[in-house]
């Protein structure tokens, strides 16, 4: 592990919130490096602080005595509108049993896309949290590449796009749309890309489609047989930029 | 007295024990007494009329999820120029910081001080520095209470604890190595 690695780790180990293995590696690298460790000493140092602090604020014993009244008024029975209410109350219901068999439906009917989609998108969280980006850590499309052999019924394309600012960091295998997956890994600054390649189901061709979803940039598009999803928190216009660098 | 409703008695007894909870963050995020009251009163009073939604479970993750609304739609309606000037999500570089100045000293930060530079954090950052440092949930129920992927409230708390702990240095005064503060 490395200090690069380390930085939010840092404050998931403190706040107790990782896993037994990325604590023993965490904690490995910390007894090796006094950097990270005096870091990881200061963000305890800052949680007893506030803990020490007694910064809670606590309602006074009349807002409570007031809260309570409040809700007193507004929760008792209010027997001249029960009928009423109960009516609509059934109203409602049969609006959502409805709307639900409608959304079923739907669901069950719609492309199977935005079920990819949110796998893609599990995927690249996972991999960014789980601290396994890659499989095979290389800025050089001619190891990454061959690395893929054997491991996948095709060969998936690499481009290195260094000079363009979008730096190759690696490859890994992923499992997407029931299949396992090339998943080539890019990086724009400090936003890395995850790029997950497969065999299209039929041969034909489609442009990108950008969509976004929990604040991530997604673009799919398919070429030659091969189906592409790239997914970034890096802005849109530049994401764009990168997919037609890949298809160019 | 008027005849409690069953579902009232209930409502209670699930809402009533998570007061302390509600109160602190609607204060931290409203930063005002009477403010946080009136907040948090609406918040209850809304949770009511949601009750018949909530299907057990965690009554303060689904409790606090509406004070935390309640709180961003009173700010926005009484201070929204607070809310005008979001953060930007992307990753930093957040451990460099941490690594210079001395936090031993920091035992002798009095109470106040602390007080004062949480209390003068940016709204996006306070929030999860308040749910993790003074209520103590966990990652998840951050994220489930402020809408947020877990990636980014640990983005946040990160970047939180390292303006907090700016602000404190700076504070008192202490000279990072550079020797600019």
């Amino acid at each position: 592990m490395t200090c690069q690695e380390t930085g939010l780790l840092m404050h998931a180990l403190a706040d107790g919130e990782l896993d037994l293995t990325k604590s023993l590696e965490m904690e490995a690298h910390l007894r090796e490096c006094q950097s990270c460790a005096r870091a990881q000493k200061e963000i305890h140092g800052l949680s007893n602080l506030m803990k020490d602090s007694s910064l809670r604020f606590t309602p006074s014993p009349t807002f409570e005595k007031r809260l309570r009244s409040a809700m007193r008024r507004e929760t008792k029975e209010k027997p001249a509108n029960a009928r009423w209410w109960r009516w609509s109350m059934a109203a409602a219901s049969l609006a959502v049993v409805v709307l639900t068999v409608w959304t079923i439906v739907v669901i069950l009917n719609r492309p199977s896309s935005d079920t990819v989609a949110q796998e893609v998108i599990s995927s690249h969280v996972r991999s960014l949290m789980a601290q396994h980006l890659t499989d095979v850590p290389s800025s050089d499309q001619h190891t990454v590449k061959p690395w893929f052999d054997g491991k996948l019924d095709f060969s998936p394309p690499v481009k290195d796009l260094k000079e363009q600012g979008f730096e190759l960091r690696g490859g890994r295998l992923d499992y997407i749309a029931s299949r396992p997956v090339a998943a080539l890994v890019y990086q724009r600054r400090q936003h890395l890309i995850n790029v997950f390649v497969w065999p299209a189901k039929s041969g034909s061709r489609s442009t990108a489609q950008a969509s976004v979803s929990q604040g991530y940039n997604l673009i799919r598009w398919t070429n030659s047989g091969i189906e592409w999803w790239a997914i970034s928190d890096l802005n849109l216009a530049e994401l764009q930029q990168f997919v037609q660098m890949l298809q160019g | 007295m008027p005849e409690q409703s069953s579902s009232a008695v209930r409502f209670e007894a699930v809402v009533l024990p998570h007061l302390p909870a509600a109160y602190n963050l609607a204060r931290w995020l409203v930063r005002n007494d009477q403010d946080a009251e009136d907040v948090v009163q609406e918040a209850y009073l809304r949770a009511f009329k949601f009750f018949g939604g909530y299907r057990g479970g965690e009554s303060r993750t689904w409790l606090l999820t509406i004070v935390r609304n309640t709180c961003y739609s009173w700010l926005q309606r009484n201070r929204s120029r607070e809310l005008t000037d979001s953060i930007d999500d992307a990753p930093e570089d957040v451990t460099a910081d941490f690594a210079n100045p001395e936090l031993r000293l920091m035992q002798n930060t009095d109470a106040q001080m602390v007080r004062a530079a949480l209390t003068e954090l940016p709204l996006e950052f306070r929030e999860v520095m308040v749910m993790r440092e003074l209520e103590e949930l966990s990652y998840k129920e951050i994220a489930a209470i402020a809408d947020l992927p877990i990636g980014t409230v640990m983005s946040r708390l990160a970047r939180g604890r390292k303006r907090l702990h700016s602000l404190l240095t700076n504070r008192m005064g202490i000279e990072t190595k550079g020797g600019a503060a």
